[in-house]
């Protein structure tokens, strides 16, 4: 599906664990890493490949939430609502963003630039308000901290 | 104080092999696998009093002492490492991974050798891309100075450390669940009996810690049980304790102190009060969302397992999120079942239906819809989840709820009678 280097990655991912199945969750991150998303095709793959019901595979990339059915866009922000970061602000923080990109939590925007998601919890409690965008977490936020950091992205 | 768990964050290349083992690092295993045999160190940790730091406070010799003292070839034993950190107002795992994962490591290889383990599995939530990250590179740094892997330090021991990610599942936290996923399925927890040393991960026998519990092995180890009985409150609240400060205090943060600190300690002089001085203060939840609420007159208590469960609520994984007289406590909660809501794993009715049961009930009483039978309704769906579900996640809906309900009742009340809130905002603001 991805080329020799992608399977062999596969392979060394499986090798590490008793039963091919539980390279799942691995695996799956694998894909999204390298499409930026799982779409049907990339799961019928891995079903094959782990010896897994297409199913199992569909029902495991719906039950976790960091997997991407549709792509996300290139910067995907992740503002966390959860109690510590409520306190701290964080919907005022959802409303700024809300208003900034012109999008909804949930949507991408028309140029596939942001796309914005409400989430729980990130363990970051302690330098709320906060964040994740792309890989990394945005911590102790303003929304004066916001602005500049949108602006200054490539 | 000393500080023992967090003594090397903040320094200078904390994260490498060179800095930990320049403080000491790797000692305790030295000194285990050369001269103690596995049921010596689990007698040691037994003897030191450590209780689980994940939430629930099981003595942790007690929990390596279930494992089969003889490994049947074809039943491995495995040693799983909970860093699935994901309980609201908790983010002490992930210090400890990103600033000192050798600490981490170590601690793992000490419970895998107590265990008879050959493969560490640490378990580390998906959010937390750059602490894998951190893990890995020292893991391979662990192997590639004979820690891990191969006969381990020349001792005859073989152990491998996996780092496995999660995908975004707070229920993945739950041990159980947590060896579902592992195993390739969604993370839906499992009935106990059999516990996980009887048949854990791939029916094998098993043990899961927490990140901060097994931290504490090296130190236990190295020094000796009788020292660390001397740190906290002996005999059953001992050692140092991460504590996780959130939410209206001035200086938010991780903060280590011998189990029992008080908390009005922690607030107003570690924490540097409140954040605002012209607020008072109003609630603390003590243990992370899943336990019950402190009401401010209540807050005359120390941090430790027992002395919170004598107040009716938990330690928890000590994260406490502060909350000042501006919040609406009705709003509080309604974001509190809402997080439950959508982590439940929606195998047990009472807690699928229940958690969202809550949620829509307090999320009409905070709109000013709510109708008088309304408090009674929440205290009834929230005794129907308790005790009826595999695991504790509807319970950890029910308690707070039940709490909030109980101990706020003249406000839940004032929503439904006055259609407004007595706050005068929508929720606590800073």
């Amino acid at each position: 599906m991805l080329g020799p280097e992608f399977e062999k990655k596969i392979d060394a991912i499986v090798a590490k664990y008793p039963q091919p199945k539980a390279a799942l969750l691995p695996v799956l991150w694998e894909v999204q890493k390298a499409q930026g998303h799982i779409d049907f095709a990339s799961e019928q793959w891995v079903a094959k490949r782990l010896d897994v019901a297409p199913s199992h595979v569909h029902g495991c990339v719906t039950f976790y939430t960091m997997y991407k059915q549709k792509p996300s866009g290139t910067y995907h922000i992740q503002v966390c609502t959860t109690l510590s970061c409520m306190l701290r602000g964080s919907d005022e923080l959802m409303k700024h963003l809300e208003a900034k990109l012109r999008i909804r939590p949930g949507q991408t925007t028309p140029d596939g630039r942001f796309s914005l998601a409400r989430v729980e919890c990130l363990g970051s409690c302690g330098t709320a308000p906060m964040f994740q965008l792309n890989d990394d977490f945005q911590e102790d936020l303003t929304l004066e901290k916001v602005d500049r950091l949108l602006e200054s992205l490539p | 104080m000393e500080r023992i768990l967090t003594r090397n964050v903040g320094k200078e290349g904390s994260r490498t092999l060179a800095v930990y083992e320049a403080g000491g690092g790797y000692q305790a295993l030295r000194k285990a696998l050369s001269s103690m045999t596995p049921d010596a160190v689990t007698e040691e940790v037994k003897k030191s009093g450590l209780r689980g730091r994940g939430g629930a406070g099981f003595p942790t010799g007690l929990k390596w002492s279930f494992m089969p003292k003889e490994v049947d070839p074809k039943r491995p034993h495995y040693f799983l490492i909970n860093a699935d950190e994901s309980e609201p107002g908790t983010f002490k795992d992930r210090l400890l991974m990103e600033e000192d994962p050798h600490l981490v490591l170590e601690g793992s290889l000490l419970g895998g050798y107590a265990i008879r383990a050959s493969v560490v599995y640490i378990y580390i939530r998906g959010e937390f891309v750059r602490g894998a990250e951190i893990l890995e590179r020292a893991i391979a740094e662990a192997y590639a100075k004979g820690y891990a892997g191969r006969n381990i330090l020349g001792s005859g021991w073989s152990c491998e450390v996996v780092v496995h990610r999660g995908a975004g599942a707070y229920i993945c936290g739950e041990e159980t669940a947590l060896m579902s996923s592992l195993e390739g399925n969604r993370g839906y927890p499992r009935l106990k009996p059999p516990f996980p040393a009887a048949s854990g991960v791939w029916g094998c026998p098993t043990t899961i810690n927490n990140v901060e519990t097994v931290a504490n092995a090296p130190f236990i180890l190295e020094r000796g049980a009788d020292w660390y009985l001397t740190v906290g409150k002996a005999p059953k609240n001992t050692g140092p304790k991460l504590y996780c400060l959130s939410g209206h205090v001035k200086r938010p943060g991780v903060y280590e102190a011998p189990m029992g600190l008080p908390l009005h300690e922690l607030i107003y002089e570690l924490g540097g009060g409140m954040l605002r001085d012209d607020r008072a203060l109003k609630a603390v939840i003590p243990g992370g969302s899943s336990v019950p609420v402190l009401r401010a007159d209540e807050c005359e208590v120390d941090l430790d397992f027992d002395s919170l469960a004598a107040k009716g609520t938990m330690l928890g994984s000590a994260g406490l999120m502060v909350m000042d007289e501006s919040v609406c406590m009705v709003a509080a909660m309604a974001r509190i079942a809402h997080f439950y809501h959508h982590e439940s794993c929606g195998q047990c009715t009472p807690c699928r239906e229940g958690c969202g049961w809550l949620e829509r009930v307090l999320a009409r009483i905070e709109d000013g819809r709510g109708v008088p039978q309304d408090l009674d309704l929440l205290l009834s769906v929230s005794n129907n989840i308790i005790g009826n579900t595999i695991c504790a996640l509807g319970d950890a809906a029910a308690m707070p709820a039940i709490s909030f309900v109980t101990k706020f009742r003249d406000e839940f009340q004032y929503h439904i009678d006055h259609k407004s809130c007595p706050t005068g905002t929508l929720a606590g603001r800073a």
